[in-house]
């Protein structure tokens, strides 16, 4: 696993309140993890923070799993490669 | 009861004079450090002058500048530690009868009084949220609630900081953070100060208490529901006005 998908699944687990090898890429944090409306946006200001990005409304709610953070991230942040 | 907000930090509106100064010496006494904001330099050096003893200080802050408002709480989160306690204090009055009312009357008012309330609450959160713990109190007024003619602007600020506490209140409940609304009645201050004679005499005549609040009065309130004692009380609009109003 490389450094951003472990970076990315600490946060989600610290976020969520969930263990780490619970979420699989295909994990939805609603439907699987168990996350409410606040914990998404905590989620997402945690990820805001962490890679110094910033992700709009319109973009956010299409974040759904882990994957999707994955790809966003990969697309979005200079930090990621 | 003794109530310690030891290690907390506490960003007090307002606070150079009136009920915003008695709320910001109380916390500091209790333990908190207390940030105060006023709009002069003037303001802000008094503030850091009774605050000293304690620990805390006056800072300039206009709460109708969005910017500012970010920029201060970011500036205390660095320099002092998150803010745990917001009281949202900060007030202005406009008041004449309706037919006579500007617009900018209106738009100063639910500013000052009522957006200023969103930004500074949505500013603290991300440390409150972080925190798993924090205290929003702002103070409203018992014309939120009676109404009072030649105060619609006032009126309908302050009755907003109802809806919006309860609401936020809502929102933030499973987090540890509470919010809530101190309405305070006819308190001597100098906002009071300015009223007409007779019209502070037929007040005075509602007040079973049989005298005007003291800033202090309100500030016992305050403390209360920003104290770890309260965590279960939300959304609430505590009252406290002599009985000049009861709900």
């Amino acid at each position: 696993m490389s450094s951003l998908e472990e970076k990315v699944k600490k946060i989600i687990a610290e976020q969520l309140s969930v263990s780490e090898d619970q979420i699989k890429p295909e994990s939805a944090f609603v439907e699987d993890l168990g996350a409410d409306s606040l914990d998404t946006v905590e989620l997402v200001m945690a990820l805001e923070e962490e890679f110094e990005i910033d992700i709009p409304d319109e973009e956010a709610e299409k974040i759904r799993t882990f994957q999707d953070v994955l790809n966003y991230i990969k697309t979005h942040a200079s930090s990621a490669s | 009861m003794q109530i310690s907000y030891q290690g907390q930090v506490a960003l007090v509106t307002g606070a150079s004079r009136g009920i915003g100064r008695a709320i910001a010496l109380a916390l500091a006494q209790a333990g908190a450090t207390v940030i105060g904001t006023a709009t002069s330099e003037s303001g802000a050096a008094a503030i850091s002058e009774a605050l000293a003893p304690y620990g805390g200080e006056g800072r300039v802050l206009d709460v109708r500048d969005g910017a500012a408002t970010e920029g201060l709480v970011e500036a205390i989160a660095k320099d002092k530690g998150a803010i745990a306690i917001l009281v949202n204090n900060a007030g202005v009055t406009r008041d004449t009868l309706l037919m006579r009312m500007k617009d900018e009357d209106w738009a100063q008012v639910i500013d000052t009084d009522l957006s200023a309330v969103f930004r500074l609450s949505r500013a603290v959160l991300r440390g409150m949220m972080k925190a798993r713990y924090g205290r929003i109190v702002s103070v409203g007024s018992v014309v939120g609630l009676m109404g009072n003619a030649g105060q619609a602007n006032y009126c309908a600020a302050k009755a907003g900081l109802i809806g919006f506490s309860k609401s936020l209140a809502r929102e933030i409940g499973s987090r540890g953070i509470t919010v809530n609304v101190v309405a305070p009645g006819f308190i001597d201050t100098d906002m009071t100060k300015a009223l007409p004679e007779a019209a502070r005499g037929a007040l005075l005549e509602q007040v079973p208490a049989g005298r005007l609040g003291a800033p202090e009065d309100i500030a016992a309130a305050v403390c209360f529901l920003a104290s770890p004692a309260a965590s279960y009380i939300t959304g609430e609009t505590l009252q406290v006005n002599g009985g000049m109003y009861m709900q």
